[in-house]
């Protein structure tokens, strides 16, 4: 596949996003049971402070009392024009608070990318060039590790670090301290698998004929390794990390709330839980087009890495 | 089929696996109690004589819950796996073998599948349905089918264009005959290990969702949801909340271990 068809798809999902979330976020809203009017009007002025105004206020507001079609076509229309409205619960307007929910996610995503990196590529090469019981020990922890769904790791770390040491803690959000263990247990999670796709290509590499020929011809092993091992390692290693994407939203989603992170996630679980549809509708779609947009990323990325490749993907 | 090899991997993920499937089945004929009935006087004891795993916050017995938890979460695996492979593999074999346009719409359907991360999909249809097991189903189904189709198509692409089967076909063997014959047994030893993985999955999914209380709701045992149920009391009861954790890890091991890999 071509570079810009690869773009063509990403683009393609960028607009399968929008449709699907808003679609779904739609049937959401028209499958809440009884008269949806009053249900959202009770979260939001409370039980008591319900009356029929107030359910003739939102049921305008929303388009429920048109028919199920022109009130789609009005629903993905505001979409399209990034109009995702005010949140049911908070009466704010959601896309502010997707900005500001957006920032502490990427902030705990890119702090546990960059410590799982830390970690596993680290480990891969060393198990891959020395192999023997320092492999056989990262192979086991990393099989159990990864056993372990992400929010029992992040439960296991609060309960060491932060109940039995009280070194750390337990979940919130303010001071730098709050940021280690979110991060630390995406970390554990990604560097579980990936320090193996480390050592898997690192072990490729140092076999094969082309890096014994560095060596020959009177390359120091470290020379070796910078001329020709780095680039040939990487190429699979980043275009693994395209599959570990996945990992990092749905880790995300799990630690932020575990751990009470304001990020997109907790965001997305609250507002599911509190049954405000504009702000799920709001996340879900922020959460779908970064997730296209990083795997737009990690695809240029390969084809940077290795342009003889004429499929990135 | 040679002996079985106690050292394989594969030994290990089937036994565990089978050894959890008898539990979570056998164990509420053994016992006397039930999973439901509270008893507020022996809330948190330790396990005795009768409540052979303790009792949890209500004072029910964690014997037969964490059964019923390890039954549900079977259950889910067993019938997303069923599906989404059944699923996968038919439309598999239609978008390689049949025609061109039906590729190109099922290629269309996975990009559109795929644009979303799977935990977000499933989020959001357990959010039109809560605690609904067979909306969970449904959407763990429809994010997994996809893995299929991409392994079967790839294989029997190649499969299709072999020597083997152009003669079968001028010989006029019908599409069930090619099937059963050069499509099923070159799928069939793949589908082993993403059935495994895929069943890892949904159990996760689904512990996922009861984790952040958009799953399955109470007073229903589920794994996810017993974790939340029983952290706040940690400090008093330990082992309670150990119960539905190592359940948990050893469920999803024995899948990964089964899968003969580690992952990818």
């Amino acid at each position: 596949m071509m570079l810009r068809d690869l773009l063509i798809k990403r683009l393609l999902q960028l607009l399968a996003v929008a449709w699907g979330v808003g679609t779904l976020t739609y049937i959401l809203m028209r499958a809440l049971p009884g008269d949806m009017a009053y249900r959202i009007a009770a979260s939001r002025y409370g039980i008591d402070g319900v009356d029929s105004n107030a359910a003739a206020m939102v049921r305008e507001e929303l388009g429920l009392d048109q028919s199920g079609w022109s009130a789609y076509w009005q629903w993905l229309g505001d979409l399209m024009q990034w109009n995702l409205g005010n949140s049911l619960v908070s009466g704010l307007p959601v896309v502010d608070t997707l900005w500001h929910m957006l920032g502490h996610s990427l902030l705990l995503a890119l702090t546990g990318m960059l410590i799982a990196a830390l970690i596993a590529i680290p480990l891969g090469l060393a198990s891959a060039y020395w192999g023997g019981w320092l492999n056989r020990l990262t192979l086991t922890l990393s099989t159990a590790m990864h056993a372990l769904p992400v929010f029992v790791i992040g439960l296991l770390a609060v309960v060491l670090f932060a109940l039995e040491l009280a070194w750390l803690p337990v979940a919130g959000f303010g001071s730098a301290a709050h940021l280690v263990l979110p991060a630390l247990t995406l970390a554990l999670s990604l560097a579980a698998i990936s320090n193996r796709v480390v050592h898997t290509e690192a072990q490729r590499v140092f076999s094969a004929p082309f890096f014994e020929f560095a060596q020959i011809k009177g390359l120091s092993p470290w020379q070796a390794f910078l001329r020709h091992g780095v680039r040939n390692i990487s190429v699979p290693v980043v275009a693994f990390f395209g599959v570990q994407l996945i990992t990092v939203i749905e880790g995300v989603v799990m630690i932020e709330s575990l751990f009470s992170w304001p990020g997109i996630g907790h965001g997305l679980a609250h507002a599911i839980f509190a049954r405000d549809i504009p702000l799920i509708q709001g996340a879900a779609l922020t959460m779908g087009v970064l997730f296209v947009v990083l795997n737009t990323l990690v695809d240029l990325a390969c084809h940077a890495l290795d342009p003889r490749a004429g499929d990135p993907a | 089929m040679k002996g079985i090899d106690f050292t394989s991997t594969r030994f290990w993920g089937a036994l565990i696996l089978l050894t959890l499937c008898l539990y979570a089945f056998a164990a509420p004929i053994l016992s006397s109690q039930d999973s439901a009935t509270q008893d507020l006087s022996s809330i948190l004891r330790l396990p005795d004589s009768t409540r052979w795993l303790g009792t949890d916050h209500f004072g029910r017995d964690m014997w037969v819950r964490l059964a019923d938890a390890l039954q549900l979460s079977l259950l889910m695996a067993a019938l997303c796996v069923l599906t989404s492979a059944l699923i996968g593999v038919t439309l598999g074999i239609l978008a390689a073998t049949g025609p061109a346009w039906a590729d190109r719409v099922l290629d269309g359907m996975t990009t559109v599948i795929l644009a979303l991360p799977g935990l977000v999909l499933v989020l959001i249809f357990a959010a039109i349905l809560p605690g609904s097991f067979w909306m969970l189903y449904v959407a763990i189904s429809l994010v997994q089918w996809i893995e299929y189709f991409r392994v079967t198509r790839a294989i029997t692409r190649q499969v299709a264009r072999s020597p083997a089967v152009q003669s079968s076909r001028l010989m006029g063997f019908g599409a069930l005959y090619l099937v059963r014959r050069h499509y099923w047994p070159a799928i069939a030893p793949q589908l082993t290990t993403i059935a495994a993985f895929g069943a890892a999955n949904a159990i996760l999914m689904m512990a996922s969702l009861g984790f952040v209380y958009v799953g399955i709701q109470p007073p229903l045992a589920e794994l996810g949801l017993m974790i939340v149920e029983h952290f706040p009391y940690y400090a008093d009861a330990p082992w309670l909340l150990a119960q539905p954790l190592i359940a948990l890890a050893l469920l999803v091991l024995s899948c990964h271990l089964l899968a003969g890999r580690t992952a990818r």
